[in-house]
């Protein structure tokens, strides 16, 4: 037993490390191997260059798709962030039979195969007698954007002292103007962590873009497309980081003003100040 | 106590008239009608659930009963809307808004009125003197304490200059000291202002020492309205004699029952004459007799008196300023309760001691069975 003890402090350490450099390992070699000279990913470096940074600007197909991208991050995250917080307000503010059951099935595309998704929502899709246009992955992207959103919703709305409405209409203000005066500013920090979020998952998505877009590629189309080409590896893989680099600080800002919301809605009731 | 009088009118200002809520089968209010006066420091005191809170909310328009109706200063409320009533509201949790500072919260209702920044200014200040929160404008609620949480909360309705000031709960969240001395500010400003104050509380002592009179409820009915002192020395059954504070009980029979008084038989207190109480329904031949604790008063050595009762001390407690004696007398099923203070040396009184007390019989109160 004390020969376990010894030793597992420095095991445990251990795995830690190994259980990160797994994780990130991959990732740091994209902003490594994105300043190399050379087109082939091998070490040792064989010089350091922002050519390939360079470059990107100069690409029309790049430019057309992130345009697309951008189209389709602002819509998807508009649209799944009105939904959740429909979604987001009835769960958390309403007691109804089945509420439990809706939350799980809005969640559950998180957990559902991606490509199965996929799959039927291009069936229906065709059924329906949709073109596939940056218009079907917008729908696509709502889909697996709304668990996100309605995860970083509820946190905010949870928890909402509903004697602050109340208050609101004891002061004299109409139902609207206590939504525009209270509810509003008090979850604004929630809504706004939605839209980042949600745009930065549709940011990224590859899957469902691949199966419902047309002819217009969105940035993870066009960098799969570019792989086929060698020499344009470097150029991927700049991109690739300037992507990561938006992801991670888009995500930061947004656990930061999910965590904001959860504050003022938790702690100021002031039952127990 | 003088100035308990001088604020008050004998107007109406809420009228509740039969009122209920039922919630399905279970009634939070059965058919309570209650007139609370203009100026009045109005108390509802119950335990919880009870339907003071139910009331407090249906007056506010939070809430709509279920048959009956409320009238605030003439006008009926049917219909009318929280946010179109004359009334405002301190709420238990405080509801301040925690986006907004202290200015802002109080001026919430103002922006409304469109009074120009002059007179808004004008009249926060104001509000805010009144709760003495000057110079705190600027704070925001997360830079509070309770206490000052709950001036705000004050400040925010008393600017409205409402007709009625409801209050629920609003010294529950409070530690007791501060408790005590908000009561006696809360009171002071009432009077200051002149406005009628409705509140709930489930603390009796809360109830008897800020209002100028107090509804006592049960399970969704009032068991009894009248003033602090009344409600405390002639409570009209059991249940309210017991919700405020100790009180002995005897079995006593009735001997006779005139317009005014009653002849009640007593095994401890031997034969008594007592004031007959204005609720008081006679239930067959038997009724209670009761005696506040600190009513039996401790007789030293050879002192007498008129109206005594004898008996032994089985137990003894100390609580500081007073002493709380148990004592047996022959023939009580129960033991009563004695409280005397300790400026005589109560505290020293030996268990298992031989003991007499006086009583006056003005405080024996007759309650039907």
């Amino acid at each position: 037993m004390t020969a376990i003890r010894r030793f597992l402090p420095g095991w445990l350490s251990s795995y830690a490390v190994l259980y990160l450099l797994f994780l990130y390992l991959p990732v740091i070699f994209l902003p490594i191997f994105s300043i190399n000279t050379a087109a082939t990913p091998k070490f040792p470096l064989s010089g350091v260059t922002l050519h390939w940074y360079e470059d990107l600007p100069r690409t029309p197909a790049l430019i057309d798709a992130t345009w697309n991208s951008l189209i389709v991050g602002v819509s998807a995250s508009i649209l799944s962030t009105v939904l959740g917080i429909l979604a987001a307000r009835s769960i958390t503010r309403y007691r109804y039979p089945g509420r439990r059951a809706i939350n799980g099935l809005i969640m559950a595309p998180l957990v559902l195969p991606e490509v199965i998704v996929a799959i039927s929502m291009l069936l229906v899709m065709l059924q329906l007698g949709l073109s596939l246009s940056l218009f079907t992955v917008v729908l696509g992207h709502v889909l697996v954007c709304i668990p996100y959103s309605m995860t970083v919703l509820t946190s905010g709305f949870e928890g909402f002292d509903r004697s602050l409405e109340e208050a609101s209409a004891d002061l004299g203000e109409s139902a609207f103007g206590t939504f525009r005066r209270v509810t509003l500013p008090m979850v604004a920090p929630a809504i706004i962590s939605s839209l980042l979020v949600c745009f930065t998952i549709s940011l990224d998505e590859f899957i469902i873009a691949f199966f419902l877009t047309g002819t217009e590629a969105t940035l993870p189309i066009y960098i799969w497309g570019q792989l086929r080409f060698a020499a344009k590896l470097p150029g991927v893989l700049a991109l690739g980081t300037l992507l990561l680099l938006a992801s991670f600080v888009l995500m930061t800002i947004a656990e930061i003003l999910r965590r904001r919301a959860a504050r003022r809605t938790h702690n100021e009731g002031g039952l127990y100040a | 106590m003088l100035e308990r009088v001088q604020s008050q009118s004998d107007r109406t200002m809420i009228e509740i008239r039969d009122v209920t809520r039922s919630y399905g089968s279970f009634k939070a209010l059965d058919n309570a009608s209650l007139a609370i006066r203009e100026g009045e420091f109005f108390s509802l005191l119950g335990p919880s659930g009870c339907g003071k809170t139910t009331l407090l909310r249906m007056i506010a328009g939070f809430d709509t009963p279920t048959s009956g109706s409320i009238a605030v200063d003439g006008q009926p409320m049917d219909g009318i809307p929280a946010n179109r009533r004359p009334t405002n509201m301190v709420f238990q949790s405080y509801a301040i808004f925690p986006h907004l500072d202290v200015e802002q919260n109080v001026a919430y209702g103002l922006k409304r009125l469109r009074l120009g920044a002059g007179e808004e200014k004008r009249r926060v200040e104001e509000a805010l003197a009144q709760v003495s929160l000057i110079g705190l404008g600027k704070r925001h609620a997360t830079e509070l304490s309770g206490g000052q949480r709950q001036r705000v909360a004050l400040a925010r309705a008393l600017v409205m200059r409402p007709k009625v000031l409801l209050l629920d709960e609003p010294l529950s969240a409070l530690d007791k000291k501060l408790r005590e001395q908000m009561q006696v500010e809360l009171r002071r400003l009432q009077q200051a202002v002149g406005i009628t104050f409705v509140l709930v509380t489930h603390d009796q002592y809360e109830a008897l020492a800020m209002s100028d009179r107090i509804a006592v409820m049960f399970g969704g009915r009032i068991a009894q309205v009248a003033s602090p002192k009344e409600i405390y020395q002639r409570p009209v059954n059991r249940q309210v004699a017991d919700f405020l504070g100790g009180m002995n009980f005897v079995k006593a029979e009735i001997v006779e029952e005139n317009g005014a008084s009653l002849l009640l038989d007593t095994l401890g207190f031997g034969r008594v004459r007592t004031d007959k109480p204005r609720a008081f329904v006679r239930n067959g031949g038997a009724a209670t007799l009761g005696i506040r604790p600190e009513r039996l008063r401790v007789l030293w050595d050879n002192t007498t008196a008129k109206f005594e009762v004898a008996g032994k001390v089985v137990e003894r407690h100390y609580f500081g300023e007073i002493t709380h004696l148990i004592v047996e007398i022959p023939g009580l099923e129960k033991p009563l309760s004695v409280t005397e203070t300790n400026d005589f040396g109560a505290d020293d009184i030996p268990v298992g001691a031989p003991i007499r007390l006086a009583y006056d019989p003005e405080a024996l109160v007759a309650m039907a069975d």
